[in-house]
């Protein structure tokens, strides 16, 4: 590794160097240049969303690592004949030269695989696979700026990818003048198509916006037009902890490779200091119940004897893993996101406390929006992100989804058919906030199925949908209102007509009792008690962004028969972590 | 109390409950309008005076937000109805309806909402609809045998005679109202059969001549004016009244004790509308048995009817014989049709069933 001076250099820099410790390889590459489905760039308009989702997603993590408040920009140039050309940039610590090419012409290549911790990317092949597909599409090569401080210089790399050893090549590689403090640019040609819509990059764009509310994006699509989305506070997320992972989450795979890599020299050792909350007692009793001594060599342990290990891990008691690793969005910040997007009456968004799922910590995070300009008729509308991130594709197929379906929504004022969304005018948004999401694919669209996500996601559908149903029962009680009082300027007459006749009443006479009989009756009934909240927060120039514009409405989607809502579809819990397997 | 006094007492009461919704208006206040509760939870029972007679629970009706679309009707009702007694006009329940069409907003959408607003009406009277100037559209019940109706024409003066022997096929219908009507017979009894079916073959086989007797057909539960003139003929005649009926709950507790009774809802004019000297003689449930009669299982239907009625019913709490005939019919779980005799003999029912039942008093019910 080639290094730069660290003395003198301030902590941003620190905090490169640290990172790049953790970089080094996973795996080999040629196998995703057939699979580009898996990583998202099956059709041209996803491919050109994933890619800017990869770039923005890492320079979100970078920043936050580095604690510095995000600032990026983007932009997309039309190079004509379905061609792109996309220019990310951060404010972020930058990257060492040295692991500049590596980061970005290697697959599997990261930092994040091997720790556990909340953050956008988890395997390292994001943006990665993002150069290859524009080197397959465009073979143009991926350009990157990176400076780590104002006392150092920045360096511009021309990369390629060698698909055969999934190793980078340098094109060209030269000292650049940056003004910039710290940062990374990266500019990628690829092949792709444009369109709003809600799957479009816009909407993408103003999601990240509504969940990140510290991070400024300025963003420049190719029609052009510039939207720029301010930050909103500077308060940064709280910093998501690193955790070891807990031994029920683990796999076989896995567990031998923790073994092979491990600088403990007894097996006991091993699992006190590789795992969270496994004491040496606890490590004890795995040995003992697997039928190996504790002071075996990590190194040395078979295939068979791993396997029992694994056995021996479920039958013992672990206490859970600690959950103050989880930074969650909180629902004041969540409920500000919705007013700033749709204009409802009525918000209500809760963070429910941490939960585990095959030892892994989690948090669920839910909002809804009710009434107000949403149609009323359509299935309510729902918002999916998964540490931050918007999740656009693959509703039908997301966790998210079986658990709004399974939750009795007409208990809350909605209409729903079964095993259906529910109808209404309503937007859902749900937040999963975890060390290790489990996406059904590497593409990261949809939250595999785990039965205690679902079942966390339902209980905050719940606690939230039980406050909708103090709102839709005020407003169904002050519809019946207003409809009896509409009964007392109806009837009034008819009244005064009757008593007219049978009594022969003058004129004067019946108009006197009508009022009388008015006076009396808005007495007995009282103050109608307005409901509804004013929205003062609401954007409207916001809300259109990533809206469908007129005359769109018919543009072939590619991936619209998979975005309809499907009949529950089950991922085994395997099939979700295929990417750890791979490894 | 003749008809023009009638009509005057009407019309006054019209007014005296307007003008008392008038004046709690212009006092400030909330009007009401009382009727008594028109159920079976509002009315008992004595054999001394045999009929069903109100307890004087009463429904309030206070003109709030809610209720001031039936108020407004109730008072356009009473309006029609004055309207029409001052001119010596009838209106059919039906007609009612239509008419509130010209009402606007406050017309009524069914049927049975102006049935409802037109009973409220005259229970909140105390009177009979017919004096309201209501008329209900269903003939009262069909009669044939051995009797003279002599009907006064009112604008000639003459007298015309309906004699109901004189009919081979058709019958003498009941007119909605019998009041004016005026009788002569020499028959010794009165047979009040529930289905038209049964009452054409005594009618075919001139049974009333055999028996020496009036038939009336009921057609299902009988209507206020075939009660009254059967009533009448009991009253005025000294005629015993014999009742036929299917052999189920309805038969019993719909049929037979509205016509001895009266009804829950309708209770205020029970006095006039019953016949409490009116006895059960078939088809009893031990009818079934000694005549081997083939049978229907008991609906779920029948078998509520008859906890209902067990639990509800003043006249059924009064009878042990009734109770104890019920019983037994919801442990048999079967009931009969009054035409299932035919399975015997088509004349089975002339022939045996009822002369027998006729000479034994100790088979009927009270």
């Amino acid at each position: 590794m080639a290094q730069t001076t660290l003395q003198g250099e301030e902590q941003h820099q620190t905090k490169a160097h640290e990172l790049a410790k953790k970089q080094r390889e996973i795996s080999v590459a040629e196998f995703f240049e057939k699979n580009r489905h898996l990583l998202g760039f099956d059709n041209k308009r996803k491919a050109l969303l994933t890619a800017i989702k990869e770039a923005v997603d890492n320079s979100l993590d970078a920043c936050e690592e580095a604690r510095i408040l995000p600032e990026i920009s983007v932009e997309i140039i039309d190079m004509g004949s379905e061609r792109y050309r996309v220019i990310v940039e951060d404010n972020g610590p930058g990257i060492v030269k040295a692991q500049v090419p590596n980061i970005f012409a290697k697959l599997l290549y990261g930092s994040k695989f091997h720790s556990l911790k909340q953050s956008r990317g988890q395997q390292g092949i994001g943006i990665s696979a993002a150069a290859l597909y524009g080197q397959l599409t465009t073979g143009r090569p991926i350009r990157i700026t990176s400076k780590i401080s104002p006392k150092n210089p920045a360096y511009y790399f021309e990369l390629s990818l060698d698909t055969q050893n999934n190793k980078p090549v340098i094109v060209k590689q030269e000292e650049v003048e940056w003004k910039k403090d710290h940062g990374i640019r990266i500019e990628l040609d690829l092949e792709g198509i444009y369109q709003k819509g809600p799957q479009s990059v816009d909407a993408y764009i103003k999601q990240v916006a509504i969940v990140n509310p510290h991070t400024t994006i300025i963003y420049t699509n190719p029609k052009p037009e510039q939207l720029i989305f301010a930050r909103v506070t500077d308060q940064l997320p709280a910093e998501p902890k690193e955790i070891k992972p807990h031994p029920y989450g683990i796999e076989v795979g896995m567990l031998i490779k923790m073994l092979a890599w491990t600088e403990t020299r007894t097996l006991q050792s091993f699992f006190t200091s590789e795992f969270a909350r496994v004491g040496p007692g606890t490590a004890k009793e795995i040995c003992n119940k697997a039928g190996v001594l504790p002071n075996h060599n990590p190194k040395e342990i078979s295939r068979d004897q791993a396997d029992r290990l694994l056995k021996a891990i479920k039958e013992v008691r672990i206490i859970s893993p600690p959950t103050d690793c989880i930074s969650p969005i909180g629902a004041e910040d969540l409920k500000k996101g919705l007013r700033k997007e749709i204009n409802a009456e009525f918000y209500a968004a809760v963070s429910r406390p941490p939960a585990v799922y095959r030892g892994n910590p989690f948090a669920i995070e839910c909002g809804i929006a009710y009434g107000g300009d949403q149609p009323p008729e359509e299935p309510v509308r729902v918002l999916r992100f998964a540490n931050r991130v918007p999740l656009l594709y693959q509703q039908g197929a997301c966790a998210s989804n079986e658990a709004i379906i399974e939750t009795a929504w007409r208990n809350y004022g909605l209409s729903q058919s079964k095993d259906s969304m529910p109808v209404g005018p309503c937007t859902i948004v749900i937040h999963m906030a975890s060390v290790w999401v489990p996406f059904t694919s590497e593409a990261k669209e949809a939250i595999a199925h785990y039965p205690e996500i679902v079942k966390e996601i339902k209980l905050a559908l719940q606690e939230c949908g039980r406050e909708l149903a103090r709102y839709t029962n005020k407003k169904q009680k002050y519809s019946d209102e207003l409809q009896k009082r509409g009964y007392i300027e109806k009837y009034i007459p008819h009244v005064g007509a009757a008593l007219e006749g049978i009594l022969g009443l003058k004129k004067s006479d019946r108009d006197a009792m009508e009022k009388e009989l008015r006076e009396i009756l808005e007495r007995t009934r009282g103050e109608l008690e307005e409901v509804g909240e004013e929205n003062e927060e609401y954007d409207e120039e916001f809300a259109r962004i990533g809206a469908k514009e007129e005359g769109e409405e018919g543009d072939a989607d590619e991936d619209a028969e998979e975005e309809k809502p499907k009949k529950k579809k089950k991922t085994k819990g395997a099939d979700a972590e295929s990417g750890e397997g791979e490894a | 109390m003749s008809k023009a006094e009638q009509d005057i007492a009407v019309i006054k009461e019209i007014k005296t409950l307007a003008q008392g919704v008038y004046t709690t208006i212009r006092d400030g206040k909330s009007p009401q309008l009382s009727m008594p509760l028109r159920s079976l939870l509002n009315v008992r029972y004595d054999p001394k005076d045999g009929f069903f007679e109100l307890m004087g629970k009463e429904k309030r009706r206070t003109l709030t937000a809610s209720t001031i679309r039936t108020f407004a009707q109730t008072l356009l009702l009473m309006k029609e109805s004055k309207a029409i007694v001052e001119t010596d006009d009838i209106m059919t329940k039906r007609e009612a309806y239509y008419v509130s069409k010209n009402w606007g907003d406050a017309r009524f959408n069914e049927q049975p909402e102006s049935d409802t607003v037109m009973d409220d009406i005259e229970a909140m009277m105390q009177t009979n609809r017919e004096q309201l100037g209501f008329i209900p559209e269903e003939k009262g019940g069909e009669v044939a045998g051995n009797l003279v109706v002599i009907e006064t024409d009112p604008e000639t003066g003459q007298k015309i005679d309906h004699d109901c022997t004189r009919y081979v096929s058709g019958a003498y219908s009941i007119p909605s109202s019998v009041e004016d009507l005026k009788f002569k017979t020499s028959a010794k009894f009165i047979l009040a059969i529930e289905t038209a079916g049964m009452f054409q073959r005594l009618v075919k086989h001139k049974y009333w001549k055999s028996a020496n007797c009036i038939l009336v057909s009921m057609g299902g539960v009988p209507t206020r004016a075939c009660r009254r003139f059967i009533r009448r003929l009991n009253d005025e005649l000294k005629l015993p009244v014999y009742v036929f009926t299917d052999g189920d709950p309805y038969g019993y507790l719909n049929i037979y004790r509205t016509l001895k009774v009266g009804s829950g809802n309708a209770a205020h004019i029970n006095k006039y509308f019953c016949v409490p000297n009116a006895k059960f003689i078939g088809v009893t449930p031990q009818d079934i048995i000694d005549y081997k009669l083939p049978t229907h299982p008991l609906k779920d239907v029948d078998v509520k009817r008859v906890k209902d009625g067990m639990k509800n019913d003043p006249f059924v709490q009064h009878y042990k014989e009734w109770q104890k005939a019920l019983n037994q019919m919801v442990a048999m779980k079967k009931r009969a049709e009054q035409q299932a005799f035919a399975a015997h003999d088509l004349n089975y029912v002339i022939t045996k069933y009822l002369p027998e039942k006729l000479k034994n008093e100790k088979t009927w019910l009270p």
